[in-house]
Formats: C-alpha cells, structure tokens, sequence
C-alpha cells in the first residue's frame, strides 16, 4: 500500500504535463510502517538522459545520493522514484523492468496527449521477472 | 586489503539488513564476489545473465567511480570505502516517433 496525499499526487501530475512530450523523474520521500508506505514530499529530478527522452529516463547516481541527502535532511526514507509515460499506460515496461531495483516503489504517470491521468505504483517482484502492482490510496491530507 | 562495502537501501534486505560490510580482498571485482559470495540473493541485483556488473549499478571506491580507474580490476587498499550506488532508468518502451 502507497499512501500520498492529493496535493503530492497532484505536483506528480503537474512535473508530468511540463515534462511532456518528455518523460518526468523524480523522488518519492516519506515512512515506511505497518499499514504500508506513505509518500510525504516529492522532489523533482532531472531526466539526464541526453537522448530518447520521449520514452526514457534517468537519474544518475549524483542525482540518487542527492535524494538520499534531501531524504536525509528531511529525516524521511527515500521510498522510490516516480517517472512519466507520455501517451502510454500507467504500467511499466520491459524496459522499466530491466532496470528496476528492489525495495523501491515505482510510481507511473499516464499522460495523455498532455494530460496526466492515471497514476499507479509498482514493486519489483523478487525474481525480477515482473513488477507487483502496489495499491496507492491518495488522501485528503498528509496524515502521519 | 580490509575495505568496507557500503550497501545501498534497495539491497539492505539481502544482505541482513545491514548497512555496510567488511570484508578482505585485493580488487573490487574480488570484494564483489565476496559479497554476492556471503549474500547469495545480491547476485541477480547486482548483475546480468552475461555475469557483468548491470549498467545501472555504479561502484566507486572512496568517491571515484571505477569506470574511470581499472572498472573490476581497481586494486583495494586497507580501510578503502566501496560505495554501490544506483542509477535509476526506465521508460515507457519503444518510441515511435
């Protein structure tokens, strides 16, 4: 279970609709409990790829240990990243698989012909074959 | 040579949780095998089928990334810090533009 509130999703949303036709990247902060993760600050990253940004991105290794710092900084877990896919399902790809790490959460962003619309979260499985959906309640308001 | 190998949160549940480990060896390739060694499911995070390092895993030694010194074969020396740091990539698949 991903929990964020409405007002993060919606600067996901946003990151999202500027960066088209482009993919967005950036950070998801927050705790990590029982009832599951809570996403509660978001940081938009720089997508380093120089090519291919239509349909790839990158957050090279400077840009992850500057999340962790911020993470760090603001006494938070990096929980995962969140990417866009410009007039493409919310759902990852070959690709994203390939790439994925374990642990984190994956947020994707649908954007359809410049609109955000679904938004859905994803884990690696355990033997990299495929990714779990990961249900995402967005909330009123940050709680915790 | 005694080093310490940083663990990066993604694969701390692999290696018992832990944050850092210390361990002998002379290169980074050497302290790498070692640690996919004593925590066998790191394997498949760290590396590909073809059994080279994946392209999105960056291995520096004190702050030097080894792309840019002898990649697998940069030697070690005693009290050397080995950071694994991610690089994230992904993307909605084949462009067709």
């Amino acid at each position: 279970m991903l929990r964020l509130s409405a007002e993060l999703a919606a600067q996901i949303r946003e990151h999202a609709r500027r960066a088209y036709p482009e993919e967005c990247c950036g950070a998801l902060l927050g705790q990590e409990g029982p009832e599951g993760r809570q996403v509660l600050a978001v940081v938009p990253l720089e997508n380093t790829r120089t090519d291919a940004r239509r349909n790839r991105f990158l957050v090279d290794a400077a840009g992850v240990l500057a999340a962790e710092r911020e993470a760090a900084r603001r006494g938070l877990l990096l929980l995962g990243w969140y990417h866009s896919h410009p007039d493409a399902p919310a759902r990852p790809s070959a690709y994203d698989c390939e790439h994925a790490w374990p642990w984190y959460s994956y947020v994707i962003v649908a954007v359809e012909q410049g609109r955000p619309a679904a938004l859905t979260s994803w884990r690696l499985q355990e033997d990299r074959a495929a990714f779990v959906s990961e249900p995402v309640t967005e909330v009123a308001v940050a709680v915790g | 040579m005694a080093v310490r190998v940083l663990i990066p949160t993604p694969l701390r549940p692999y290696a018992e949780r832990r944050e850092a480990v210390e361990l002998e060896a002379a290169t980074v390739g050497e302290a790498l095998a070692r640690l996919v060694e004593q925590f066998g499911e790191l394997r498949r995070h760290l590396y590909a089928d073809s059994g080279r390092l994946r392209s999105f895993v960056n291995v520096y030694v004190n702050e030097e990334d080894i792309r840019y010194l002898k990649q697998e074969q940069t030697p070690l020396r005693d009290g050397d810090v080995i950071s694994i740091v991610p690089s994230i990539a992904g993307g909605r698949g084949v462009c067709h533009d």
